[in-house]
């Protein structure tokens, strides 16, 4: 039984102009233990589906599923007191922005602390020394002293591993990290994902990697799903998605890595995610699509089997066709 | 932190010469003779207005009695009451607890009703507690004061009969003033009933004059919590599984406070300017009603003197809100 099952999620939001659909019919599937990547550019509704997940959507938004389960529980049949119960603890999340994630007024010993208190009943001693522990654990020098400090005098990277202290404050089975390196140096990024992979590695949880960086996902996950305007398009193993991309928005997010460009200038993406009012009715990429003809653009792709990474495409490119283009 | 106090504590120079000389200027831009009017129906000969004109400095030029005052201010003489003969500065410091009581009480009033009212409007924002408050608010805010007490007072002096209409307390009771806070004062006397008596010549005063302020927190609470709710933060909070009391309660408002403890600073000045109402309406015996009155008799060094003290009063205030600001908000507090 998978960790975590989530069959065809669709976010809806109400908004001044008529109804979105931020996430429209998205599967995730994560075995314990395992990392999935989500990748796709911004504005795919990478953190929307997160966020409907966590409960943590505003009210504007209708969130309906098939299956929405964690370790064998009805996500949505939970009473938000039962939800609550699992979210911090078994569930935990980090975000892309760790300079405004932290509350400014209060110290970060104080909302590390928080969650130990919330949900494992510690008592102040204990709660002060696994506060102690976890900086340790996240690489923070002189953790007993940090305790006292404010996240404004703390760099982005530190918030950072404070964010990821806290959210494995009590060992939670899953955690999601929302693009945990976009705002953060690149020096720093690469710090921050070695000790999200070592963390990983040594506790065995469960992690949601989302990013939009490619090179990311290379060097930490071991699944990867690729989403774009709210819809999975393609899923692979890490390595098999780098050598074969079935989609053509994988094959174009891969030619755009630095590594691979072979003219000099990179080549991008031409267009943009759609949004509310330019949603097409075929393909929903295929306005910015190289292979598109008139099928893709009036009907919507229907999902392939596993050996062409349940593409969501008409004309998946396969190994050969490959060799053709 | 000392730094950022002396700094601010110099800022108030410059409005502290004008608060002297709008109030030495304000009660002299005033038609009336305070001579004329101490005589009152008598009259008075011509030799004995004018010894009373040198007496009072008032044969000086305009701006050789300004620097007399200022001087006197300088040295804390702020003179003595044309009528009384006693110092403007006992007059002064023998009424303002009573003033400052109705106002500690009436602003405790507000802050209790308003902030929980904003926090809960805000949470719901949109739905019938946030429409139900807002609409009392704008009412509340709205209301002319003396109207306000009247109403007031025949629904629940005349019709229902439950509370005095005036002074601080029954003339049953009788006991020396060793605060000056009757709410203490009463409790300290040992008599039966006084404290009771107490609250209850307190309760509409308190009311009338906390209206303004609770409508003001309560909106400016709503506003700053609407602001705060849709910060990351709080999203980190949920999504730690904390429940809305923690997260609404502790996260956002400790932040919404910041903009909120400032309002309530601003607000001392309204709500002084609003006990001199409310004082007046509930013979109330405290500063408001003394410089009323002492307006009318054209009582040049009360008024003046009462004036300023009561500027200064407000300024002690807000920088006492500045620097509850810094602890409040550990941004300011570091710089
Ligand atoms: N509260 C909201 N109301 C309306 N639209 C929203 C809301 N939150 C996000 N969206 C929209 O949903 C889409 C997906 O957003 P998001 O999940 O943040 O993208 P990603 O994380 O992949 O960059 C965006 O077009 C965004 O504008
Ligand atoms: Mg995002």
């Amino acid at each position: 039984m998978p960790l975590l099952e989530i069959r065809n999620l669709t976010v809806e939001f109400a908004t001044a102009s008529g109804p979105f659909r931020a996430v429209d019919g998205a599967d995730i599937v994560v075995e314990s233990g395992d990392i999935l990547a989500i990748v796709g550019e911004s504005g795919s509704g990478k953190s929307v589906m997160m966020m409907a997940m966590m409960g943590l959507l505003p009210w504007t938004a209708t969130v309906t599923s098939d299956v929405m389960r964690f370790d064998g529980q009805d996500l949505a049949d939970l009473s938000t007191r039962e939800r609550r119960r699992l979210m911090g603890k078994d569930i935990a999340m980090i975000f892309q922005e760790p300079m405004s994630s932290l509350n400014p007024c209060f110290n970060v010993g104080y909302q590390i602390k928080e969650a130990l208190r919330q949900h494992l009943g510690l008592d102040r001693k204990e709660r002060h020394n696994r506060a102690i522990e976890l900086l340790e654990q996240v690489g923070i020098p002189s953790p007993e002293k940090r305790l006292n400090v404010f996240p404004h005098q703390l760099s982005g990277g530190m918030n950072q591993r404070v964010m990821i202290a806290m959210a494995i404050a009590c060992s939670p089975r899953l955690l999601i990290a929302d693009e945990p390196t976009t705002a953060l140096d690149v020096t720093i990024q690469a710090q921050v994902l070695d000790l999200l992979t070592g963390l990983q590695r040594d506790t065995g949880m469960a992690m949601i990697l989302i990013t939009h960086d490619m090179g990311v996902v290379a060097e930490t996950a071991e699944r990867v799903s690729v989403q774009y305007a709210g819809q999975k398009v393609e899923e692979q193993p890490v390595t098999d998605l780098f050598a074969t991309p079935h989609h053509p928005y994988t094959f174009a997010l891969l030619a755009a890595l630095p590594e691979r460009a072979t003219e000099k200038h990179l080549p991008t993406i031409k267009g943009v995610v759609p949004g509310q009012f330019d949603r097409p009715s075929g393909c929903l990429f295929s306005p910015r699509c190289t292979f598109a003809d008139e099928t893709c653009k009036s009907t919507p792709p229907a999902v392939q089997p596993a050996s062409l990474g349940y593409a969501r495409c008409h004309y998946p490119i396969s190994a050969k066709t490959e060799e053709t283009a | 932190m000392l730094k950022y106090f002396l700094a601010r504590l110099l800022t108030f120079l410059p409005t502290f010469v004008g608060v002297t000389l709008i109030s030495f200027s304000f009660i002299r831009l005033l038609p009336g003779d305070p001579i004329i009017v101490m005589a009152g129906e008598r009259g008075m000969s011509e030799e004995r207005y004018n010894a009373l004109m040198q007496e009072f400095g008032f044969d000086q030029p305009i701006l050789v009695q300004y620097w007399d005052y200022l001087l006197g201010v300088v040295q804390g003489d702020l003179g003595q009451s044309f009528v009384t003969k006693r110092p403007v500065w006992d007059e002064f410091f023998a009424l303002f607890p009573a003033t400052l009581e109705l106002s500690i009480c009436a602003m405790i009033f507000a802050v209790m009703l308003g902030l929980p009212a904003g926090v809960i409007a805000a949470v719901n924002r949109g739905k019938l507690p946030d429409r139900l408050f807002m609409s009392i608010a704008l009412v509340g805010y709205s209301m002319p004061i003396f109207w306000w007490a009247l109403l007031l007072i025949i629904v629940f002096s005349g019709n229902l009969g439950m509370t005095p209409v005036s002074g601080r307390i029954d003339l049953l009771y009788y006991f020396d003033s060793t605060t000056g806070f009757m709410l203490i004062d009463s409790l300290l006397s040992g008599q039966e009933g006084a404290f009771r008596s107490a609250v209850r010549h307190l309760i509409l005063p308190v009311i009338v004059l906390g209206t303004i302020p609770l409508a003001v927190i309560a909106r400016q609470t709503r506003s700053a919590m609407l602001e705060v709710l849709s910060e990351d933060y709080i999203r980190t909070a949920r999504a730690k599984g904390l429940t809305p009391a923690r997260v609404n309660g502790i996260h956002a408002l400790r932040n919404a406070l910041i903009p909120v403890i400032t309002v309530i600073g601003l607000m001392v000045g309204t709500l002084l300017a609003g006990a001199i109402l409310t004082e007046t309406i509930f013979s109330w015996p405290g500063i408001g009603k003394w410089m009323v009155d002492s307006i009318f008799r054209r009582d040049y060094p009360v008024v003046q003197g009462g004036l300023m003290l009561i500027a200064v009063m407000v300024m002690i205030v807000n920088l006492t809100v500045d620097v509850l600001y810094g602890f409040i908000n550990p941004k300011i507090r570091k710089r």
